[in-house]
Order: structure tokens, then sequence, then C-alpha cells
């Protein structure tokens, strides 16, 4: 690895450790008007340690959840980007050096033979998704650390097209219901409408990606995005599954065209420790980090 | 032994059935004493495979959890961080594992079923939730880990046990009557979605 992989490594690493310690503007920000909201004393302990436990995090610079979890980079790489062959062997170094370093909990457990890897690298971990971009010369990265508890609720299927959008509100809501009360709510809920059940899949993920407050500019989909928030809000399991005014931080709807004989569709969902950040290389490697304002890499 | 201080209930290990007699489904307490983290493997190997667990938790407390914990270099362990894991998945294992084991007090993330109800019940133990995610608030407690085994397992499967204090806040989720608090919660969240889904299918019908 030449010296400018090694200093992309370097940020990488550096840019994990600030992840696991630290939640996105955008969340704290969403979390914070949240608790403001809930009025139970309950309700109100819950949150208060959650803000606690962040303010921990940065005094004691540790990881803030044990579950640091599998680590997925969704990369949208100029194809006149100089590392960009390099890209895949700097993110999967970057995410062995930030797991021994930090330390991130050994999440890589090799299926089949059911040993855990001990390093968070694996056949395929960290995920890579790749969208290529063309005639850039930067580099733009979200790295997401994708809990288990968290993973549980997500479901992808193609549906008959008579089963309509309600169909998919209707599965959105069981899993709500059946796995999201213990994926440590108030949850991000991404919801994918498309061909088949993984390219529905892989788009429920990447709406969790997305900004806090954002809305899909179809306007039938932010319709959806606003009908979902307020049914699950509805449902009222708040923070913890122990009852609240409201239990999601938002639904992001991401979708594209379909087959006339299915409607591919799934949710995916994150924790209130939402630990997604994004990042930007310019081609002489400086860096921006666009989901925390005001912090530098060490 | 339970005592009030700072407006705050206190469980001290070892804790008998009577102790937990006067707590109630949503009552809030803090926890000090011997708690011993074990998740999946552990509740396996000592109800499927009759292994004896490797460390004494009669009347004290057991943790769903996989925590991350730093070998010191006198070769002592800290609990870096370790937060609840979800305790749904230990229910099958878990009216055999308070048995066997003699634990009085399971700390956990979300609802249990009706095996712990059921050893809550006969064994006079309690299920409790800690606020998940909160692993920072849950390690400070920590005062030292006691004991590592079966490091075979791989960190997160281990089995820890820690001493610590006040930790908490721990919310009383199954009593010593079998009481269920996250089961009637879940009846009522599942009355709401029903409502909600036909509401739903109406408001989108973006077919036609």
């Amino acid at each position: 690895m030449g010296p400018q992989a090694a200093e992309m490594r370097q940020a990488v690493a550096a840019f994990l450790a600030l992840l696991s310690q630290r939640l996105p503007d955008d969340v704290e920000a969403r979390l914070r008007e949240m608790a403001a909201q809930e009025t139970d004393p309950l309700t109100r302990t819950i949150y208060e340690s959650m803000f606690r436990n962040q303010d921990l995090a940065r005094t004691l610079g540790r990881p803030s959840c044990q579950d640091t979890g599998i680590l997925q980079f969704w990369v949208k790489c100029g194809t006149r980007f100089p590392l960009m062959e390099d890209v895949e062997e700097i993110l999967r170094q970057a995410s062995a050096q930030a797991s021994a370093d930090i330390p991130l909990r050994p999440n890589c457990v090799e299926t089949f033979d059911e040993i855990n890897t001990g390093t968070n690298i694996g056949t395929g971990v960290p995920t890579l998704w790749w969208e290529p971009v063309p005639r850039w010369d930067g580099c733009e990265i979200y790295v997401y650390m994708a809990g288990g508890g968290c993973a549980l609720p997500a479901y992808a299927t193609a549906l008959m097209p008579g089963e309509g959008y309600g169909g998919i509100a209707d599965f959105v809501l069981r899993r709500m219901t059946d796995f999201g009360v213990n994926a440590c709510p108030p949850l991000l809920v991404g919801v994918g409408v498309a061909a088949t059940a993984e390219t529905a899949a892989v788009l429920s993920k990447k709406a969790l990606m997305r900004p806090i407050g954002s809305h899909s500019e179809t306007p039938r989909a932010a319709e959806m995005e606003r009908l979902l928030e307020d049914s699950i809000n509805a449902i009222g399991f708040g923070p913890q599954g122990l009852g609240g005014k409201r239990s999601v931080m938002g639904v992001h709807v991401e979708h594209s065209a379909r087959h006339p004989a299915a409607l591919g569709a799934a949710v995916s969902v994150g924790c209130w420790s939402h630990r997604r950040g994004h990042l930007r290389f310019q081609r002489d490697l400086s860096c921006e980090i666009l989901s925390h304002k005001g912090v530098a890499l060490l | 032994m339970i005592t009030r201080r700072d407006g705050k209930t206190i469980l001290t290990t070892p804790v008998s059935r009577e102790d937990l007699e006067g707590l109630h489904v949503g009552d809030q307490f803090y926890l000090t004493g011997s708690l011993t983290a074990g998740r999946d493997m552990v509740h396996y190997r000592v109800t499927e495979e009759g292994r004896p667990l490797p460390v004494e938790i009669r009347n004290c407390a057991l943790l769903h959890a996989g925590p991350i914990a730093r070998l010191r270099p006198d070769g002592t362990y800290e609990i870096v961080a370790m937060g609840p894991t979800t305790s749904m998945r230990m229910e099958r294992f878990e009216y055999e594992f308070v048995k066997r084991t003699g634990v009085r007090v399971i700390v956990g993330k979300g609802a249990m079923g009706p095996h712990t109800e059921r050893a809550c019940r006969e064994f006079g133990a309690i299920q409790c939730v800690f606020p998940a995610g909160s692993a920072l608030v849950a390690a400070t407690a920590v005062e030292k880990v006691i004991r590592a085994e079966w490091l075979d397992l791989g960190m997160p499967e281990a089995v820890w046990q820690c001493g610590v204090r006040e930790y908490g806040p721990l919310i009383v989720a199954i009593d010593v009557r079998g009481r269920n608090w996250l089961r009637e919660k879940k009846e009522d969240y599942l009355r709401r979605r029903d409502e909600q889904i036909p509401l739903l299918r109406k408001a989108l019908d973006f077919m036609g």
C-alpha cells in the first residue's frame, strides 16, 4: 500500500473511531427534539440515560454502544479518483485497524464455519456497495455501523401488484410490532420499492443513509413516508418499547421502476444509536466530514 | 437486600425472594453486587449440554449482553462497553437456566415470554430491562471484572462476572408473581397496529 493509500486508510480509521463515539448531527438533533415532547417520567428517564451515555462516550473516548456492528460502506467513487483501484483494500484495512485500536467489538462470524474471525474482516465483510460517478475525481463514503438488534426487523419480498402500496405498509407495520419494539427504538425506518426483492432491499438500506428530516422528491413516496411515520408513532411503542408519543426518528422511502407483474418491497431499520457517517475525499485526499460539523480527524 | 437512598431503590446481591416481593412491574431500581453477563451460547451450554456454569450466580444477577472488554497489562479485564442484547433470544432456555443456576435477577433488552414468567413465579426471580444502547452508562457502573470464563466462545458470548455499583436504571418487566408488563404492552401495540393497517391501505391506494 502506497503512502497515499495509507493516508486515506488512516483517515477512515480515525473516522470510524469518531463515529463509534458520536452520533451524526441530524440524529442527535432529532432525538433531542423527540425527548422534549415526552412527559411520562419513565420515557424521560430513558432519554436521559441515552444522552448521558453519549456524553460519556465523548468524555471517555469509547464506543457509545457495545455493538459496533458489521461495518458497511456505501462508496460513491469518481471514476477519476486516483485511488479507485485501492479503495476496497483501504476500507478493509481501515476496518481492521479501527477494530484493534478503538477497540470495536469483533462481530464478524464466518457462516458455516461459525467462527468469529476476531478482526471484523471476513468473507464479504466489511460490506461495500459501489456507485461509480463518471468523470469525477473525488470519492464520497457513507459509513454505517450495522448493529445486530436493528438488523432483525428487516424484510424483503416481491408482492403481487394487486397487494399495492397498502400491502407494503401492512408488512412494514407488522415488522415494527414483531421486531422493531426490541430493535432499540426510536427507529429510523427505510423502505425500498422496486422491481425485485433484492433491489428493494438495497434501496431500503440506502434510505437509511439519507439525512433525517429529508423527504422523497416523489410526491406519493413522500406521502407514504408521512403516513407510515404517523401510523408507527400511533402504535405507541416509544423509546425502548416501553411506550411514548413518538417511536420513529423518520421513515425514508427510496424507489425504482418495477416489472408489471411484481412489486418488490423491503424494509430496513436503524436503531436510535444510528451511527451513520458521511465523508468526502477530494483527489488530493483532503477530507470533509459532512455528517458531523465542527470535528476534525486525529 | 433492598434499600432506598437519595430517592433511588437499590437492590444489593445476594437477593432473596422476599427482597423482590415489593417490586412491581414498571418500578425502577439500581443494582449493586454481582452481575454476570452471559447470552446465547452460555444458555445453550448450561441448558442443552448440561454443563455447569463456571461461576456461582445463585441469588445474584444475570445480564443478557456481549460486552467489549479490554485485557489490561496486569492480566485483568476492563469492561469498555456493555449494553443489553435482545432477551427474547434466551427465552426458550430461561426456565431451565434459572432452575439450574438459581439466578434471581435477569437483566436484558425487551420482552421475554411464558418460560421466563414461569421461572420468575416458581423460583422467585424477576426480569428487568436496562435502557439499551446506553453501554457506557452500564460499563461505568462496573467496578471490576471478577471472572471471565468460556472465552473460547469469543468475546461477546463468553461469561463475564462483574462487580457493579448502582447499575441502572433497571425497569421491572416480569415480577415475582409472573406478571409480564411488556407482554401486556405488546397487546396494546398489536391492537393499535391493527387499527392503523386498514387506514393505511385506504390512504395508499396508488394503483388505480
